[in-house]
């Protein structure tokens, strides 16, 4: 569904991805794990267009997605849920679900189906049915980050990018949701690129697994044979692993 | 009732009513002049908060669009003898090709570098207003622009100007309040709060912002256009810094991202002058303070702060009665 080769990206002058390739197919769960400036973000950014890249390519559903600005790609059907989740903190819960749709504005029948999209967002957070009215900004970390994912289903996307949807919150709200994404492609079909630092639940949940070192990729597989990786249950799980950190 | 007043149409037609029965209220007379002003600053306030108060951009060369569009229709009346309703069309149009084209580079531009940007625009369109003798009277200013007309109709009183700029300012109200209730008000205010997240929603934020800048100066050239034929004379010192400084004092002073605020804004700036006239010599201290502690007390502008404040002041009323 997504096939990204040899990614270049700079920020200014720094080189953040290096020769990134990786892929999708439909219907995945992948996740993207690394530690703070391995450049996860960036993959995002780099797919969404909000920083191109300089050199590779990236391929969604036979289209080659280069020099398309970001509101092409989100037309196309791939959908980022941005780190920090940036609801829009003045704007009420619905307000920040309608500028999910933004770009499906189209005559009566659009408004028809808008409003049913929004229904089954309720349906699926019934929480954000409750604060409907109330200020994005007033809402729990928990809650902010369902908006923010109801807000990025409202695009109706194909492929959803979710930059750390965990950051920050309880373990329970975090279950409630992986609950959430996984319910999502059951019911939808919907393909996941996952970025995570929570590598142990990001890899329970996801088919496969990217390992992402100082922008490149340093390790690839099925989310189990990852979990069983020395080297990554060493850097991101936690494992107690003394006789390799002595070494 | 308060359900009532919270439906976007009611409040319109209330506001309407009051608005087109004030000059009953008024019987004629010098408030009368002064209330035409209050419609011509409503309308650029209405504009200038498009861009401010929804999409947080600032502008400090709003007075530029202004002034462009009162000398332009000046002088395309008075010195070519042109028809003044096509020129106020035209020139509206041309007003917001220039400020589309002058977009584009500096909306690129955030915070104080915007403020800047904006700010060089006013003060070159000013300077030039002042140097182009032959075609603006410079300094001095250009006479003899006529009235408007319709037929043998003239708009040559302030009760026929009331109801003329108060008609075009209701539309203006009327076509804002509609667009930010819109997808399009979303639009704007997401870029207001984050222009990454807008941008990944599929919101072409630049484009946006330059489209809602070249509309606040469409209507700031119709209320320039209206400016000129209303008084028959316009001079740079009208279209200078200082007026943009104060279009934006009226915004946040009336209150930002609210259009009825932007009504309160302009009318307070508008009348405050006339009625700090008894302070004599010291008018523009007391006008300052005044300034100072609104926006200390009321942060959120009038539109907010009058409704807390009597809020308040009744609770405090209910809780001395009981105590009594």
């Amino acid at each position: 569904m997504l096939t990204i080769k040899n990614i270049n990206t700079y920020y200014g002058k720094v080189h953040a991805l290096k020769n990134v390739s990786l892929h999708l197919r439909k219907g995945e769960i992948v996740t993207l794990i690394g530690a703070n400036g391995a450049g996860k973000t960036t993959m995002l950014n780099t797919i969404s267009a909000v920083t191109p890249p300089s050199a590779g390519n990236i391929v969604f559903e036979e289209r080659d997605l280069a020099g398309l600005p970001p509101d092409r790609i989100v037309k196309l059907g791939i959908c980022q849920v941005p780190e920090g989740r940036q609801v829009f903190k003045p704007l009420s819960v619905e307000d920040n679900l309608h500028l999910g749709a933004y770009l499906r504005y189209r005559g009566r029948e659009g408004r028809a189906e808008i409003r049913r999209d929004l229904d089954d967002i309720y349906a699926l957070f019934p929480r954000l049915l409750e604060r409907r009215k109330q200020a994005a900004g007033t809402l729990s970390g928990g809650e902010q980050q369902m908006l923010a994912m109801g807000r990025a289903l409202m695009a109706r996307p194909r492929l959803l990018l979710l930059d750390e949807p965990s950051m920050g919150l309880a373990p329970l709200v975090v279950q409630e949701i992986f609950r959430a994404i996984e319910q999502l492609r059951q019911e939808r079909g919907t393909t996941v690129l996952l970025v995570e630092q929570n590598a142990k639940a990001a890899l329970r949940m996801a088919d496969r697994g990217y390992v992402l070192e100082t922008g490149k990729v340093v390790l690839e597989g099925l989310s189990s044979d990852l979990l069983e990786n020395n080297d990554v249950q060493r850097a991101y799980l936690g494992k107690d692993k003394k006789e390799i950190w002595e070494r | 009732m308060k359900s009532f007043l919270r439906n976007e149409a009611v409040r319109f037609i209330l506001f309407s009513v009051m608005i087109l029965a004030l000059p009953a209220l008024l019987a004629g007379g010098y408030l009368l002049n002064v209330f035409v002003f209050v419609g011509i600053h409503t309308l650029l306030a209405v504009a200038l908060n498009l861009l401010l108060g929804y999409a947080g951009q600032i502008s400090l060369g709003q007075a530029a669009f202004f002034g462009l569009g009162a000398y332009a229709s000046g002088i395309l009346t008075a010195t070519y003898g042109q028809n003044p309703w096509w020129v106020m069309v035209a020139v509206a149009l041309t007003v917001g090709l220039l400020a589309f084209l002058v977009g584009f580079p500096i909306l690129k531009l955030k915070g104080h570098y915007l403020a800047m940007a904006t700010l060089g625009f006013g003060i070159i369109v000013y300077i030039a207003l002042n140097e182009a003798v032959d075609l603006t009277g410079g300094p001095s200013g250009l006479p003899g622009i006529p009235n408007l007309t319709v037929g043998s109709y003239v708009f040559d009183s302030d009760l026929k100007n009331y109801y003329l700029i108060w008609g075009v300012t209701l539309g203006a109200i009327l076509l804002s309040l509609n667009l930010v209730n819109s997808r399009i008000g979303r639009g704007l205010r997401a870029i207001h709060d984050s222009e990454v997240a807008a941008r990944v929603m599929g919101i072409r934020v630049r484009l946006l912002k330059v489209q809602i800048f070249a509309l606040s100066a469409v209507i700031s050239s119709i209320a320039g256009s209206l400016y000129a034929h209303t008084m028959t004379f316009v001079s740079p010192t009208s279209f200078g810094f200082n007026f943009s400084v104060e279009l934006v004092t009226m915004v946040i002073i009336g209150g930002l991202g609210s259009i009825y605020g932007s009504f309160l804004g302009a009318a307070l700036l508008t009348l405050l002058p006339e009625m700090l006239r008894a302070f004599q010599d010291y008018d523009i201290v007391v006008y300052g303070f005044l300034l100072i502690v609104m926006t200390m007390f009321m942060p959120g502008g009038l539109v907010r702060g009058v409704p807390e404040l009597a809020r308040r002041l009744l609770a405090r009323g209910e809780k001395g009665r009981a105590d009594a």
